[in-house]
């Protein structure tokens, strides 16, 4: 690529140049380079695994790049050390945010600036109110002597940024840094990244929330596969655009929903389903073949609803019924037997065997329906099953037993679902089924969706990414503060009204 | 009461719980002295209270140690080992060499030797990355083999001359109707460990690093922490702190025995944790150790005192860990659930 800089008034505050990293013989990049100017939010897009997170890390100094150099005010380096891209001026907000949950929120925003000074000694009574004058500077209100652990994710965020500005940080690289947020909080910040860059802050963004790339961004680079792709004004790119330079083909998101003839039977029946200090009164009814959407800002309950449909954290009041029979979900046992499965949430701590193959982890779920008479596993039917969903699923493995750990989200997401379509479930429930999924692989996984409810499944969607609810739903339940506030219909559904009845 | 008040009490209330329940605990410990007073009076006489302070010295500085190592994330129960193996060593060697450095002289020797054992299991732990309670289980039985296979495995009844003469020596001595109390010379250096331990782990970058560390290594690591030589010095440090303890327990004994300390880790650990530390790393306080080690040492004692068998001692403070930690985990449990009712009331719908 040819340096870009001349066309800009300002000089780079940070330029990566014809950066290669390699781990173990496979090329994780390709030569990449890219600028940061001061004043101006950078996006860098790309599917999972496109090395995005790789050169991050060599920004912030915790990889050490084969070749290439990072320059930062015309002096280059030919790697950094992650004290030295502190000095520097560099600060990354990892997608977890590095906190200390056990520290105060004051400590965790002082600590690292006292790291990189070589401080010796520490005290509360001077750290704390230069901790405070960030806070009250970006106008925030943070608790400052609140142990982290306690916080919301979007304050832990907010405590995270502040920390970075402890620094003075010149060069800002969020990682990601809207995945746990709910539509209000990223719009609070995006108006602070905003006022950062009033103060002249370089930003990177990572991201692969097509909308939020365009929203906040001045310029895209875009990397596909280890390799630079594009880096141009986000006036020039729109979502399709962005899609089809990550992906390398053109994405449909379109809605795309069955139609359901009006005297289909109701397989779910839940009727005044309450759990103190989650939620309350909750009554719907799901039919056969239909995917239903249950969504809401972080902590609005959907999540708590599905668990307790799960028989993981039971119910207080109300009752369930599947296929007209009362049903009492105590346990997960419970819910498995009356046809219920549930992919939750965070796939690699809940849902995966990481270490095991992948035919190990699709018949995890359905031991009892593979025995023979004598209650042995009968293999056969282990490997019939394993082959067919193996290759219905479309799963880039070499073969079925390679490790999960091996594959990438969107595939290790399609052997979560494989496990329990084993199962064969008349209801589905799936926790935010495509996050940390790629556009690409995001769209195939909607497609077997689709394909699952036409062959009789009935499933549930509980995400706050409305476009994806929007492009497959029949019906979207608004959870706010634990109350079932809307049910969106048809025509209803789009990706606006979604987003004004989750945070109204 | 109207809210601003309540929630100004719940304040006071908060802030006399302490971070780690170090209040509740105080309240605990006092409720135990006051019952066993009344229960029998013997109990509530300076002879009884020198009596635990003396039997709390050496747990004391066994547990500011362990503490340090549970702050940071990891456990050690080698520590009882490493102090009877330095302090022995030490004694051995000033007996066959018939060579008598000194009180400090001896301490030093000691302390070296301590380090260095401590230093072996630092670099095992932040070298290879491998579990604290497998190492230090492991390298609790190598030390201990060579401690009995090369160094000796002989009680030796009388110490050097320099340690000999502390022995006896008190603070101060007074006789009540009572009988004679005499609080021991070496509740001193406990007393400064304490204080030094404590200033260490709240204003020191050193010490923030350890509840860094505990808290999230690779945090730790990305806002620059030196982890690893941070976890080595903890060891040492450790190690350290247990010679130290070996000497002061052979010169509150006056005897040198190879077999002695080993087999009351358990007991240490259990002081802490019901101190307040987290297991899982991050918090604890010396403060909460402090009072860890102190109720241990009164149930131990009052047991004794109410006629209770001394295998029963082991049963209760099991029992009291359990308990302890029981209530705290389920309070904990309970308050993050009506934290989230009271979150979603505040706001109406």
């Amino acid at each position: 690529m040819t340096s870009p800089t001349s066309t800009y008034a300002q000089a780079p505050v940070l330029q990566v140049r014809d950066i290669v990293k390699t781990y173990g013989g496979v090329t994780a990049l390709s030569g990449v380079s890219l600028d940061l100017v001061a004043g101006e939010v950078h996006c860098l897009a790309g599917e999972n695994g496109c090395g995005k997170s790789t050169l991050i890390k060599i920004i912030s100094g915790a990889e050490k790049p084969d070749s290439g150099e990072i320059i930062i005010d015309g002096i280059a380096h030919t790697a950094m050390n992650p004290s030295a891209a502190i000095k520097s001026g560099i600060q990354v907000i990892y997608q977890d945010f590095s906190l200390f949950p056990n520290l105060s929120v004051a400590e965790n925003i002082v600590l690292t600036a006292a790291v990189a000074e070589r401080k010796r000694i520490y005290s509360r009574r001077v750290s704390r109110p230069s901790a405070k004058a960030i806070v009250d500077e970006l106008g925030l209100t943070l608790d400052l002597d609140a142990d982290v652990v306690n916080l919301s994710v979007a304050d832990k965020q907010l405590t995270a940024i502040c920390r970075a500005l402890v620094h003075d940080a010149r060069i800002i690289v969020m990682d990601e840094p809207t995945t746990a947020l709910t539509h209000t909080e990223v719009e609070r910040l995006f108006a602070l990244v905003e006022t950062l860059r009033g103060r002249g802050v370089a930003l990177m963004f990572v991201s692969h929330k097509l909308d939020e790339v365009l929203a906040v961004s001045q310029r895209v680079t875009i990397l596909r596969s280890g390799k630079h792709v594009i880096t141009s004004p986000s006036s020039e790119f729109d979502r399709r655009s962005i899609a089809k330079h990550m992906t390398g083909r053109d994405i449909n998101d379109a809605r795309v929903v069955s139609t359901l003839a009006a005297d289909t039977p109701i397989v779910l029946d839940v009727e005044a389903l309450g759990l103190r200090g989650a939620y309350t009164d909750i009554s719907f009814a799901l039919r056969r073949g239909e995917i239903l959407g249950l969504t809401g800002l972080l902590g609005s309950g959907r999540t708590e609803i599905a668990e307790s449909l799960f028989g993981a954290s039971p119910a207080e009041q109300g009752t369930v019924r599947v296929d007209g029979e009362v049903v009492s979900l105590r346990s997960i046992d419970n819910a498995i037997a009356a046809g219920i499965g549930y992919v939750p949430e965070d796939r690699l701590s809940q849902g995966l065997f990481m270490e095991k193959s992948i035919a190990d982890n699709m018949i995890a779920g359905s031991l009892d329906s593979h025995r023979t008479r004598w209650g042995g596993l009968d293999t056969g039917k282990v490997r019939a099953t394993i082959q067919r969903l193996f290759d219905r699923l479309h799963i880039k493995a070499p073969n079925v037993s390679a490790p999960v750990r091996s594959l990438s989200g969107g595939n290790a997401q399609r052997v979560v679902l494989a496990k329990w379509l084993a199962n064969k479930p008349k209801i589905l429930m799936l926790n935010g089924p495509t996050v940390g999924v790629d556009v690409g692989s995001k769209e195939e996984i909607l497609d077997i969706l689709r394909g699952e409810a036409a062959g009789g499944m009935s499933i549930i969607v509980i995400s706050d990414d409305a476009p994806e609810l929007v492009a497959s739903c029949h019906r979207v339940l608004v959870i706010r503060q634990g109350h079932l506030v809307h049910t969106l219909e048809a025509e209803d559904i789009t990706v606006n009204t979604i987003l004004e009845r989750m945070a109204e | 009461m109207n809210g601003f008040e309540l929630s100004k009490v719940m304040g006071v209330v908060q802030r006399f719980r302490g971070a780690n329940n170090e209040g509740v605990l105080a309240i605990i410990l006092l409720a135990l002295i006051v019952g066993m007073s009344i229960a029998n009076p013997a109990f509530f006489t300076l002879t009884t209270f020198f009596a635990i302070v003396r039997s709390s010295i050496v747990s004391l500085i066994f547990a500011l140690g362990v503490l340090i190592v549970i702050i940071s994330g990891g456990i050690d129960v080698s520590f009882a080992t490493i102090a009877i193996f330095a302090a022995y060593s030490t004694v051995r060697l000033s007996q066959s060499a018939d060579f008598d450095p000194g009180l400090i002289g001896m301490l030093a020797i000691a302390l070296a030797i301590g380090g260095l054992l401590g230093l072996v299991n630092g670099a095992v732990i932040a070298r290879f990355r491998l579990p604290t309670l497998i190492v230090t289980l492991g390298t609790q039985g190598i030390f201990k083999g060579i401690l009995l296979t090369y160094i000796g495995s002989q009680y030796i009844a009388d110490l050097p001359a320099s340690l000999a003469a502390v022995s006896t020596m008190n603070v101060f001595q007074i006789t009540t109707d009572t009988g004679r109390a005499s609080l021991h010379i070496m509740v001193i250096p406990a007393v400064l460990l304490c204080l030094l331990v404590a200033w260490v782990l709240r204003n020191t970058m050193f010490g923030r690093g350890i509840y860094a560390i505990g808290g999230d290594p690779e945090a730790a690591r990305r806002a620059g922490f030196r982890v690893m030589r941070t976890q080595m010095w903890i060891y040492v440090i450790v190690g350290m702190m247990a010679a130290a303890a070996g000497i002061i327990y052979m010169i509150m004994g006056r005897s040198a025995n190879p077999r002695d300390l080993v087999g009351g880790e358990l007991d240490i650990i259990a002081a802490v944790v019901l101190g307040g530390a987290s297991i899982f790393g991050g918090r604890g306080s010396v403060l909460g150790t402090t009072l860890g080690v102190l109720l241990v040492q009164v149930i131990n004692n009052s047991l004794i005192l109410a006629g209770v068998p001394s295998a029963w001692q082991r049963t209760a403070v099991g029992l009291l860990l359990i308990v302890g930690v029981g209530v705290q985990a389920l309070a904990a449990k309970r308050s993050s659930r009506e934290i989230r009712a009271l979150v979603k009331e505040e706001v109406p719908a």
